[in-house]
């Protein structure tokens, strides 16, 4: 139960009602214990001297207290809840605060169906334990302590039974516990698997249909779907002996408390009445227990979960926050690589090697290569998506790696090959970056990004909705409202990752137009030779490193791969589609 | 992000009044999926009565024990009652766990079912269906929810079937043991638990409505931020997103609050209705002693029996929480289940082998029903045709595509191919004589080799090989750490777009369809790999009818056909020559693009001329 006790903390806030519920339900306990022995005085005081008023008021007296009981019950479940579902919300509320910290590679190695499952399904399991055991954690100590108690005043000789019975329950409840929590663990991991799937099944629906893969689908769901369903009967097939073990091991304690305590009263060492009170608080026992033992099932399985969430809790964002943050940071737009190589991972090759230029402020700097070549990768390695391997990426002569966060995001604006929507207006997405940014503007940069046109076509202009990841609007509407939203933003180095593949030719060059009249630094990667031509540097990479720079001139000259791109865009070198 | 939640699709729950029959109806439909365990129903049933009866027995039992041979003192005959009780005993516990073990067989099955048909159902829906419905919130509707029926089946069935039984059973003992006192005491216990419930239950279920609904909407945010955390991250969004999701969170805490704060005072009231009973049996039995109508020896077996009657009715109280939100789970998924599907052709035996005649005739079409996207499109692409679509972004061009493929159903006119209207065929038929490499490469998670065997699930390594070579993907798949065994993360997210549009090109190579179409599938894929594809692409689409739609213009110059299309409609159609000649808006469109061409080719003049004058200078 590790990994849940450290989530303890988080009912801290929460102290108040998870001290005031125990308290209320021993109240209840209270009120439930004292209804036995109102009986006992009914029976022997009213019953037995026919007193009539005596029966009458003790009656009275047993609904008062039941109505007491009553109401110290409903506190516990008020006073309880409330602290389950602060300590649920809030541990989400971490868990999402945690997920926003991670940095690109972290994101890169989370799956979203495993991530969502632990912030709902998992959190939920967390709660629900958290309510129940704030209900039954004082009703069921309290009663078996107090039967235990009953049970030695009653008789010592007999109460050294329970030496016997506890530590089997006791070993048996360590011994299913260490078997389940495993196996509730493969749960939830299956849970994420049923979610992944189904994630997948949600984004990819337009592929899934267009190669009439229904069937296969079904079938990839069907496994997850066998896996889940064997792997909750598994689980579960063991955690249901823990009930019947109790039940077993108490009766057989009872059994031999009739034995031995039979024996005794053979003997003239005890009363039968004795015996029977003494079986009586055995059983009250054995209803503790069974109590003890639905918590068990429940804590085995939030300790699986307890685990996953701690894990989210405990990774650590890649991307460190700047030691000592530069101060008094005006940046002009000047972007320098400083003998940069990068690489993914530890054993990977690299992405990057050596790369080195200068983006002078104003400047329009365009990357040009192969299909994974790195260029993306380099103009990630600007807002710090991830960090150098090796040299130094500066902004102004500061390295990236000593701005504050809030800093550098100010100071970079970047319009990503994927143009991710979100649901909402146009207006919202396009001041996403920038939500106070007014109308005008809004209109301004969708001008700029040539989007203004299309979006006073649709019924609502601007107020229209974009439908979840912009589901309704075509490829290239898509790019032109992230190329604006990237504009908003003002930033003084624009960065554009591919962001015009879908537009047509035509609409690209008006973009580019509008992108050379502003001041900001803009770097560019781009497959057409069109989207580049007019700009001041040149990149030209290949498997990672820079192996030709210059304007379109220079590189026609100098550069032999240059020169190859150039031509196999233009009329003569392009192949053509079709023989007519 | 997310800003307008509230008024998401899940809104129309709120407002609806909650209705008994709803209740009644997702029960009867959760039975219906229980029915199909019958025999583990039936057994588990047998069972639980079987150990309800053993558990009874034990008292009886010990009673004898104690007034046979305790109090006589015969030890022998102690002895043996011991064994008895012993072996009655184990017999409990064994039934207990297998009771246990068979219903927890019974409950996956029936909730691997729920699951199994809940995601069929989904392949059967329409696009249309995925475009509206946060994709959050139908996987909580196969998780969170089921997640809540699963829970009460597996922990609540037997309780509740031994808890009626024993219910039962003492309701017939008392009677026969005291007819009046029982009357008095059940009367008070029924009505008063019907009456708490009555009170408490139109609530609860309420507030599992809204719980479930605000879990969803939750899910849905959770989903949506993770899926576009990269742009969260680029535009420093985290603080916003945060609010959003505070929000969402604070209204699930409140709801969840609010139903289980209710569902909770079930058990203190059951609780409370069991003392009750207690101080009836004792007050009103104490009365009928006193006026001589019954022993005190009835009295305390009354007693027991009441206690035995609480025990059962605490556990059905406590139930009655996961009960609540299990309906309310159930309810969420049989909504799902009844979408209503995709529209599809009756099965056909045999299905055509397709030549490839296409033909729109006068088609209009509209997503949303207000804004038409196409107006009056009338286009014929004879087999083995290749038909260019061309024209400004957003005017219609991938519409004609998702028509043909028949993701959307058209609103007036009629799509044929081969002269068999699209409506008369059977969809799965109809898309696998497609290949399609559309706009948004969507690649899954799963090994390089299994992505591009997703055309034809039937291909030789080999022929995937060839499929991959054939669309120039097969060299960069060779440099990957494990090759064709790479293992891409959620939509190939650790591969760059280019690379994902080859393997998606390469998916549609091995689909070998009959008709092609081609969306800007090599929008992102630099233009030196993008000659080498579309040679191969030239030798794919020999003999089949191809669709085309590119930016680039001098790609699609050989076309047989193209069609000029902006804001929805055919405005020219012809070869290239031909439009050129019209002199219209293609000629513009391709002058314009060409514009750019010559002024490159004019800087190259520049160029060579700065060279040679720099050359002149040199020499000099």
């Amino acid at each position: 139960m590790r990994a849940t006790r450290k989530l303890a903390n988080f009912l801290r806030p929460y102290r108040l009602w998870v001290i005031l519920a125990p308290l209320m339900m021993a109240l209840e306990v209270a009120m439930d214990l004292m209804q036995p022995r109102l009986m006992q005085r009914i029976i022997d005081q009213g019953i037995a001297t026919n007193d009539l008023d005596v029966v009458l008021r003790t009656g009275g007296l047993m609904v008062v207290l039941a109505l007491i009981g009553m109401a110290g019950g409903m506190l516990c479940g008020i006073f309880a809840i409330r602290a389950a579902q602060g300590f649920g919300a809030d541990l989400r509320g971490t868990l999402f605060g945690k997920v926003q910290q991670l940095s690109f590679s972290n994101l890169d190695r989370l799956e979203t169906g495993g991530l969502v499952t632990r912030l709902t399904n998992d959190v939920t399991q967390l709660t629900d334990v958290v309510a129940m055991l704030l209900r039954i954690m004082v009703r069921a100590p309290l009663l078996l302590v107090g039967s235990l108690v009953m049970a030695v005043l009653t008789s010592p000789q007999l109460a050294l039974l329970f030496l016997a019975l506890i530590p089997v329950i006791v070993v048996a409840i360590a011994l299913i516990f260490r078997r389940a929590y495993p196996l509730f663990k493969k749960v939830q991991e299956r849970l994420d698997r049923i979610n992944g799937v189904m994630q997948e099944n949600l984004a990819g629906v337009r592929v899934v249909k267009a190669f009439a893969r229904r069937d296969h689908e079904i079938g990839r769901f069907g496994r997850v779907n066998d896996a889940l369903r064997d792997a909750n009967m598994e689980a579960i097939r063991v955690v249901v002996i823990v009930m019947p073990i109790m039940m077993l091991t108490v009766n057989a304690g009872l059994v031999a408390a009739l034995w031995f305590g039979g024996v005794k009263v053979e003997q003239g060492d005890l009363h039968v009445g004795q015996l029977i009170a003494f079986i009586n608080y055995l059983l009250q026992s054995l209803f503790a227990l069974l109590m003890v033992s639905m918590l068990v099932i429940r804590f085995s399985r939030a300790e699986a979960s307890a685990e996953r969430v701690q894990e989210i809790l405990h990774s650590t964002p890649d991307i460190a926050p700047a030691a000592s943050p530069a101060t008094a940071f005006a940046p002009q737009g000047r972007v320098a690589f400083d003998h940069v190589s990068f690489r993914y991972g530890h054993d990977t090759d690299p992405v990057l090697r050596d790369v080195s230029f200068v983006a002078e402020p104003g400047s329009v700097v365009a990357i040009l290569g192969a299909t994974g070549s790195g260029k993306s990768t380099l103009v990630g390695l600007i807002p710090r998506f991830y960090d150098v391997t090796e040299g130094r990426v500066l902004i102004d002569g500061v390295d990236v790696r000593d701005l504050e966060e809030t800093t550098l995001r100010s100071t970079v604006a970047i319009a990503l090959q994927e143009s991710v929507l979100f649901s909402g207006t146009i207006r919202d997405n396009i001041r996403y970056g920038r939500p106070e940014a007014t109308d005008a503007e809004v209109i301004a940069a969708a001008t700029m990004a040539q989007a203004h046109p299309f979006i006073c076509d649709l019924p609502d202009g601007y107020d229209a909705k974009v439908g979840q990841r912009g589901v309704n609007l075509s490829g290239g509407q898509k790019q032109r409202i992230a190329i604006a939203r990237a504009l908003i933003m003002r930033a003084p180095v624009l960065i554009l990752d591919d962001s015009t593949s879908a537009v047509d030719v035509a609409t690209e060059r008006r973009i580019q137009e509008a992108l050379a009249t502003v001041e900001q630094t803009c770097i560019i990667v781009a497959q057409r030779i069109s989207a580049v031509v007019g700009a001041d540097t040149i990149l030209v990479l290949d498997d990672g490193r820079i192996i030709a720079h210059g304007t379109h001139a220079e590189l026609m000259e100098t550069s032999p791969v240059y020169r190859d791109i150039y031509e196999s865009q233009m009329e003569s070198g392009a192949v053509v589609y079709g023989t007519a | 992000m997310a800003q307008h939640r509230g008024g998401g699709p899940g809104a129309r729950f709120t407002g609806e009044k909650v209705r008994a029959k709803n209740t009644r109806q997702t029960l009867r439909r959760l039975w219906g999926y229980l029915r199909q365990q019958r025999a583990g129903l039936i057994a588990t049933a047998l069972l639980v009565a079987a150990s309800t009866l053993f558990m009874l027995a034990g008292p009886y039992l010990m009673g004898r024990a104690i007034d046979d041979y305790i109090i006589p003192g015969d030890l022998p005959g102690l002895a043996r009652i011991a064994a008895l009780m012993l072996i009655v005993y184990l017999a409990a516990a064994a039934l207990t766990w297998l009771q246990a073990y068979i219903m927890a067989g019974v409950a996956q099955r029936t909730v691997h079912h729920l699951r199994r048909d809940l995601f069929t159902k989904l392949q059967s829906l329409p696009l249309r269906f995925f475009d509206q419905r946060p994709h959050g919130d139908t996987m909580s509707r196969l998780t969170n929810d089921v997640e809540n029926i699963n829970q009460v089946l597996t922990e609540g069935t037997t309780q509740i079937v031994s808890g009626v039984l024993t219910a039962v059973g003492v309701i017939i003992l008392m009677l026969a043991l005291e007819p009046l006192l029982a009357i008095v005491t059940l009367a008070t216990t029924i009505a008063l638990t019907f009456g708490l419930n009555r009170f408490v239950g139109s609530r609860t279920r309420e507030g599992f409505r809204a719980q479930q609904k605000n879990l969803g909407t939750l899910n849905g945010i959770i989903e949506e931020t993770v899926t576009g955390q990269r742009v969260v991250k680029a535009y420093h969004q985290e603080p916003r997103v945060l609010a959003d999701f505070a929000a969402a969170n604070a209204e699930l805490r409140a709801a969840a609050t609010r139903a289980q704060t209710f569902a909770g005072l079930v058990g203190p009231m059951m609780n409370f209705v069991g003392n009750l009973s207690l101080a009836i049996v004792a007050g009103v039995g104490g009365w009928m002693v006193v006026d001589g109508r019954t022993t005190i020896g009835v009295i305390a077996s009354f007693i027991s029996y009441t206690r035995q009657f609480g025990r059962p009715l605490n556990e059905i109280a406590n139930l009655y929480n996961q009960l609540q939100s299990a309906l309310a789970g159930a309810e969420r998924v049989f909504e799902m289940l009844d979408e209503q599907p995709e529209i599809d052709a009756p099965e056909t035996s045999t299905p055509p082998a397709l030549r490839g005649d296409v033909r729109f005739t006068d088609v209009s079409f509209s997503y949303d029903g207000t804004v038409p996207v196409l107006k009056h499109v009338d286009l014929h692409a004879a087999p083995g045709q290749l038909v260019a679509l061309v024209g400004p972004t957003g005017a219609g061009k991938t519409t004609i595509i998702n028509l043909l493929t028949r993701f959307y159903e058209i609103d007036a006119g009629t799509i044929t191919i081969d002269g068999v209207d699209l409506r008369d065929m059977r969809k799965d038929d109809l898309r696998r004589q497609l290949g399609m490499v559309l706009q948004d490469t969507f690649l899954f998670a799963g090994t390089v080799m299994e992505n591009i065997r997703y055309g034809r699930l039937d291909a030789t390594d080999e022929e995937v090989h060839a499929a991959a070579g054939l669309a120039n993907a097969d060299a960069f798949i060779r440099r990957l750490p494990d090759g064709y065994a790479t293992e891409l993360a959620e939509r190939g997210g650790n591969f760059s777009q280019g690379q994902r549009q080859l393997l998606a090109i390469a998916r549609a190579v091995l689909a070998d369809p009959r008709i092609l179409i081609l969306d800007e599938a090599t929008s992102s894929v630099d233009t030196r790999t993008e000659k080498h594809i579309q040679e191969a692409m030239l030798r794919l689409m020999e003999g089949r009818t191809s669709f085309v739609i590119a930016h680039r213009l001098s790609t699609i110059r050989g076309a047989d056909q193209i069609l000029v299309i902006n804001h929805g409609e055919v405005v020219e159609r012809g070869t290239h020559a031909s439009l050129l000649e019209e002199d219209g808006f293609y000629a513009r469109l391709y002058a314009s693009q060409f514009k750019g061409d010559d002024e490159l080719a004019r800087e190259e003049e520049r160029a060579q001329i700065e060279e040679q004058e720099l050359l002149a200078a040199r020499e000099d």
